[in-house]
């Protein structure tokens, strides 16, 4: 198939970036979206054009790496999907595409589709653990925990940090990833202990990187290549509310 | 004192001292860590340790360091260290706590490893290995991993190759990922405490030496292109293995040797290079685009059967093919194990069948992993609860539905077994320089049994390292180093050289065209089985693409700015000098073992045929410079536990 890319083009963080198009022939329908652009690059650099640069790594859908929006949508067309795992066999034919960075203040263009995510570091530096050090620890059957919980545990945990929930919400709202990993520690009678101060400064450092705020529109879940679900901003809202009004256990 | 030994063909004799324990096995860590020195609580401070690569070894290891009282800096080429390649883990992690009462002990899991690394690995590594295994799973459920349980609020677990008890701890399909989010949960921890200088997007390329010992790195910032350097009391690399010298494996694409070469050709021994894992159940090539291969999890060999058609160039559709015209071939084989052989005989055999024609799919290199028995037996909803994840995975890249059609499956490339050479500290022969995790060679032998790799990282990480470093920094007095010496200049300079000359050959063909070339190649020649023809073959040629990349590349852009193909040069280049070392290492060991098939040295059913006369033990190679010979030190293994039998999983 042969199609035709419109790709954001930046130097670095200080340029104005613009959209450039390039066509992409004959393109197997069994290449995954970045081996298409690999393909794309090699023939770029033949032509002496350096290189498209795109963060990713796994390539298998689980590291987060991969970051960036296709015709509009963060990861592309396909639910559930990250862009490494997004298939040409999804495009038609003769289909104009277009490529762009994840947008979002507090996440800044490095270059290309590069993107500075690293304000997802810091929330989770400030608090999204369990405080206790190597050893010492009760053997792992020593407290039981409910099957139950234990996956919502899980389902909220498996949260790769990709971004993509940010770069699709209006406001730029982190709260999918914040109330995935509150979640995920609060469901368990491990990370219990410390729910409270946990959610208080884990939502004070994402209003410090400067996200916008939830507005309850849920595109955030609609792009999560998790499929991770919005019950999980109640949850934190739930959680962040009893933190501020009741005294810490 | 055991295990020492010291023989040398060519360069300088040296000697490998392994520095096991004295007594009897079941001892020999309790009472080193008796021995071993320790670091007034006060000082740790003053200790400086430098950890590259933030997997499953290096942020274990640079949380507990740091929770210790060390000053520690943790360096990872990623954005964020929670994406390093341990992420992608997905079956799960072996532990002794015989939860399930069917027979587990921790001298069982010593023994199922020895025994599933075809006995070329340290008895004493790996019986402490067993022993400090159910302290990790203690250690990840207080982290908040959420591993699978029973309705009554206890773990459950799994069954994997290579044993007969169920040992495996699970979280769902992701345990590696879930295992990492919790080291790298404590790592922001400490970061956030001020105990962890972290470096992301910033990628070792030197080592430097003061006096002998490993005193610092320089690395590239990869976003500026800034070169610096930074001085460290000790230096631990943690960044995984090289399987990425296949060019298509199932490692990340970013995954390098760049550290751990650095380091050898710095001096650092590289122990047995060719004890390379093919992995049985990968998706198959679908074309030459291709950028890496998808690894389907080991736990799906629990209730998937591998079959091919009985008659080769049978094309018929799978569904089309009676019982009686298909092969279970591991179920024939192995009847004991079954579909739950060890990797390196389950890869084996697949190979074997495609090589007589009886291979599935339009490449014919393809075996079928089949689900129909299990869907009729345990209900499609159990098995999607099983394997959800990894069935929509599967569908998502072949656009086949897993639970109408049996699976197609072919080996790749997956895990090295072969690593930098340490003693039962973990410490190469370079004083101060620690290898941990994938990246060293020591507890898996020449071959590692599926969920032993997570084991053997958080391991080294968070039960391991943390005693025997702080024994370094106690026992040897480092003087005063920092970044500001010669030494440094001198390494920072050579970088710089390195990256300008790539930039400056602007040669015809680009780095990814080279990096296809050399893995195609090592694939064939150096992969699945090996010949002395094919070796020759392969070593013949790896010189002259090494010739032509310096001559012929072709790399856009600058030197101090944001240059994926710059970085992907550096690795490229150092992974042709590794291919070779490879095939060297290869070439000599003329017996087969786990991951390392010599033709010339089967039975008559075709199983590997080891030679412990001439190779019990490990080949730790020297570099002498590039396009020499490497010169071989040899350290003799002595089985005083497990005795030394021919594997059999039938």
């Amino acid at each position: 198939m042969d199609l035709t890319l419109y790709v954001w083009r930046q130097k670095d963080a200080k340029d104005s970036g613009r959209l450039e198009k390039y066509p992409a022939k004959s393109i197997d329908p069994n290449m995954s979206f970045l081996e298409m652009l690999d393909v794309v690059n090699e023939g770029l650099i033949q032509q002496n054009i350096e290189p498209i640069a795109f963060d990713s790594d796994c390539r298998e859908g689980i590291c987060g790496t991969c970051s960036m929006t296709i015709n509009g949508i963060p990861h592309g067309p396909e639910r559930g999907t990250t862009v490494c795992q997004l298939h040409m066999r999804k495009f038609k034919d003769g289909d104009a595409i277009y490529i762009e960075p994840f947008r979002a203040r507090a996440f800044p263009v490095l270059r290309d589709l590069i993107t500075d995510r690293s304000a997802f570091d810091r929330i989770i530096q400030a608090g999204g653990y369990v405080s206790i050090n190597t050893g010492g620890v009760p053997d792992g059957n020593a407290i039981p925990v409910p099957k139950v919980a234990q996956e919502e545990a899980m389902d909220a945990a498996q949260c790769i940090g990709c971004g993509a929930c940010v770069a699709a919400c209006k406001n730029a709202s982190a709260m999918l990833f914040v109330s995935a990993k509150v979640s995920h520690l609060a469901l368990l009678p491990q990370g219990a202990v410390e729910r409270k101060r946990r959610v208080l400064n884990m939502v004070g450092q994402m209003d410090a990187e400067s996200f916008g705020s939830c507005t309850n529109q849920y595109e955030c879940e609609a792009v999560c290549p998790k499929e991770i679900s919005v019950q999980f901003i109640a949850r934190m809202n739930r959680e962040y509310l009893q933190g501020r009004v009741l005294p810490e256990a | 004192m055991d295990g020492n030994s010291e023989t040398s063909t060519g360069g300088a004799a040296m000697t490998l001292d392994a520095k096991i324990p004295a007594g009897p096995l079941v001892e020999k860590w309790e009472r080193h860590k008796f021995e071993m020195k320790l670091v007034n609580p006060a000082n740790k401070r003053k200790f400086h340790c430098i950890i590259v690569g933030s997997g499953l070894a290096g942020a274990s290891a640079a949380a507990t360091l740091a929770e210790l009282g060390y000053n520690v800096e943790c360096f990872c080429y990623q954005d964020s260290p929670r994406r390093a390649h341990s992420i992608a883990a997905q079956g799960g992690i072996n532990a002794a706590k015989n939860y399930q009462n069917d027979g587990d002990s921790v001298f069982r899991l010593f023994y199922d490893t020895v025994k599933g690394g075809d006995f070329r690995s340290r008895e004493a590594n790996v019986y402490r290995l067993a022993q400090v295994s159910g302290s990790i799973i203690d250690q990840c459920v207080a982290q908040g991993v959420p591993f699978a349980r029973e309705y009554g609020g206890n773990l459950t677990n799994r069954s994997f190759g290579g044993a007969l008890v169920s040992r495996t701890f699970y979280a769902r399909g992701q345990t590696g990922q879930q295992l990492l989010l919790g080291a790298y949960q404590a790592l922001c921890r400490q970061i956030d405490a001020g105990n962890v200088k972290m470096f992301p997007r910033t990628e070792m390329l030197e080592l430097v030496l003061v006096n002998g010992k490993a005193r610092g790195i320089v690395v590239r910032n990869l976003v500026t292109g800034k070169i610096s350097s930074h001085a460290a009391d000790a230096i631990v690399l943690a960044t995984g293995g090289y399987s990425n010298v296949f060019f298509l494996s199932t490692n990340a694409v970013g995954c390098n040797t760049t550290a751990i070469f650095r380091a050898y050709k710095k001096g650092a021994l590289f122990a047995n290079p060719c004890f390379t894992q093919i992995h049985p159940t990968c998706i198959p090539v679908s074309g030459d685009h291709q950028s890496k291969l998808t690894l389907m999890s080991e736990s799906l060999r629990n209730d998937g059967r591998i079959w091919v058609p009985k008659k080769a160039g049978d094309k018929r559709e799978p569904q089309a093919i009676p019982e009686a015209d298909r092969d279970y071939v591991l179920e024939r084989k192995y009847p004991t194990y079954g579909n739950l052989a060890p990797r390196d005989i389950a890869s084996r055999a697949a190979k074997q069948v495609c090589d007589e024609g009886r291979g599935v799919g339009p490449s014919g290199l393809g075996v079928y992993l089949d689900f129909s028995e299990a869907i009729s037996r345990l209900t499609e909803h159990t098995v999607r609860e099983r394997y959800g994840n990894l069935f929509q995975m599967y569908e998502k890249i072949t656009g086949e539905n897993p639970y109408r059609m049996p699976m197609r499956i072919f080996p790749a490339p997956h895990y090295t077994m072969g690593g930098l050479w340490v003693d039962y500290n973990l410490m190469s022969n370079i004083p101060g320089l620690h290898v941990v995790g994938e990246a060293n060679f020591s507890d898996h032998g020449a071959n590692r049994l599926g969920a032993s790799a997570l084991m053997q990282g958080l391991a080294d990480g968070y039960f391991i390292l943390p005693y025997t470093l702080g024994h370094y920094f106690a026992s040897t007095k480092p003087e005063k180093v920092d970044s500001s010496h010669a030494e440094f200049r001198k390494a920072e300079e050579e970088v710089r050289e390195r990256l300008k000359k790539f930039l400056s050959i602007r040669g015809k063909r680009t780095t990814t065209s080279f990096h296809r070339e050399l893995g195609q190649l090592m694939w064939n020649e150096c992969g699945m089985s090996r010949t002395d023809a094919s070796l020759r073959k392969a070593l013949q040629r790896i010189p002259e693409i090494r010739e032509e990349f310096w001559r012929n590349l072709d790399v856009l852009g600058s030197h101090d700015e944001l240059n994926t193909s710059l970085e992907r040069a550096g690795r490229v280049a150092d992974f042709i000098e590794l291919a070779e070392l490879i095939c060297q290492d290869a070439l000599h060991r003329t017996e087969s073992c786990g991951g390392h098939f010599r033709e010339e040295s089967q039975t008559e059913e075709g199983e590997a045929l080891r030679d412990d006369d001439h190779f019990c033990y490990v080949a730790a190679w020297e570099h002498q410079g590039v396009g020499k010979p490497p010169s071989l030190h040899k350290e003799a293994l002595q089985f005083e536990n497990v005795h030394l039998a021919q594997r059999n999983y039938k």
